[in-house]
């Protein structure tokens, strides 16, 4: 019980730090924040139902006022903003990243990079697509134009969401709770 | 940690968290089914007014969080501009302005506990799954460990720095990672210690 709580706590911490730190340069130099990699890793490391509760702990922090989303955005108005849609899809995105860990027998990597894809490429653009377009009120085409500019760093991040996972499996393999 | 709540005290901030969210449903719902621009444009001018009273670095503080919305306002005008529906576009972007606005004016003007005291009365129909106990110890965690974890990342990218003439690469996460996964067992083991999460 107690070890369920403090996992997801501290992945919702983790997060936030992923978000909160813009010097790391994931590729060629261009600094892109790592928040949504924290998002895929409390999917692929916590597995479904912790991974998704550790976004949602996250979010609920965030609205409450707490400045943690990437570029030091929080507070009540990143609700209201265009990309509301990501937001509502990172729980999701958690959860169905982490079903999929879960369920393949696939070797972690493989598995967890996948699941990045599905979980954090596929379903958060379904929910973040849509919320762009109603904001913005433009078509879903047109969303998914704009919101094409994302891609390239989420592709990288999912790849190294799969790096990352085969490296805890390797190094604390107790603790890959979705695999547990 | 810093909140985005204002360190300038209003008359706002005496009212009761759970009122001002009520309202901000409903004057956003009331956004969305607003089509004029005049309309629109009158209830940001109303927003805006909710901020002026307060002085400068109140409304500064307010402008700063209206920033990260700026390349949506270049591309949604610059889109209208194009293909001419101008006042659409006006309505788009006021509606949108308008609505971050008033959010962000409830955060900075409730403090995080009283906006946490919120969200755990919201959270007690959920009890039987969710005991509020356990609840107000997630919060409490997070905002514990943040502060925790951020100056783990900092030693880390000390020691990165200190090994490599490169930037510090993708590889820092795992590190990271591990820290959080081996302070999660230690909090656990502590909190088990001290009687269990209730």
């Amino acid at each position: 019980m107690e070890r369920s709580l403090t996992h997801i706590a501290l992945f919702a911490a983790l997060i936030a730090i992923l978000g909160l730190v813009p010097q790391i340069s994931l590729a060629s130099g261009v600094p892109i924040t790592a928040q949504s990699l924290g998002i895929m890793l409390c999917g692929t490391v916590l597995g479904a139902r912790r991974g998704a509760l550790a976004v949602l702990l996250f979010l609920a922090l965030v609205a409450a006022g707490l400045p943690l989303l990437s570029g030091g955005r929080g507070g009540l108005g990143v609700f209201a903003g265009p990309t509301v849609g990501f937001l509502i899809g990172f729980p999701i995105a958690a959860f169905v990243a982490g079903w999929i860990v879960e369920r393949t027998t696939l070797p972690v990597g493989f598995a967890a990079t996948a699941a990045a894809v599905i979980g954090g490429i596929a379903v958060l653009y379904a929910f973040g697509i849509p919320g762009m377009a109603l904001v913005l009120k433009k078509s879903l085409g047109e969303a998914a134009l704009l919101t094409g500019a994302y891609l390239p760093g989420d592709a990288i991040k999912a790849v190294l969401a799969g790096l990352v996972t085969q490296s805890i499996a390797r190094m604390r393999p107790g603790s890959l709770l979705s695999r547990a | 940690m810093l909140t985005l709540t204002s360190p300038v005290r209003t008359p706002l901030d005496r009212l009761p968290a759970s009122a001002k969210l009520a309202a901000l449903a409903a004057g956003t719902v009331l956004l969305f089914w607003l089509t004029s621009p005049w309309a629109l444009a009158l209830a940001l001018a109303g927003v805006v007014g909710l901020h002026l009273p307060w002085g400068r670095p109140f409304a500064a503080h307010a402008a700063r969080m209206l920033r990260p919305l700026w390349p949506f306002v270049v591309v949604v005008a610059g889109w209208h501009l194009w293909t001419g529906e101008i006042a659409s576009g006006t309505a788009i972007l006021l509606r949108m302005v308008t609505a971050v606005a008033a959010a962000n004016l409830v955060t900075m003007t409730t403090r995080l506990s009283d906006m946490l005291a919120v969200f755990e009365w919201l959270a007690l129909p959920l009890s039987p799954l969710l005991p509020p106990r356990r609840l107000a110890l997630a919060f409490a965690l997070v905002i514990r460990f943040v502060p925790t974890l951020s100056e783990r990342m900092d030693r880390i990218l000390e020691a990165w720095r200190a090994r490599s003439p490169r930037r510090p690469g993708w590889r820092v996460v795992v590190p990271l990672t591990l820290a959080a996964l081996d302070d999660a067992d230690h909090a656990a083991e502590a909190l088990r210690a001290r009687g269990g999460a209730g």
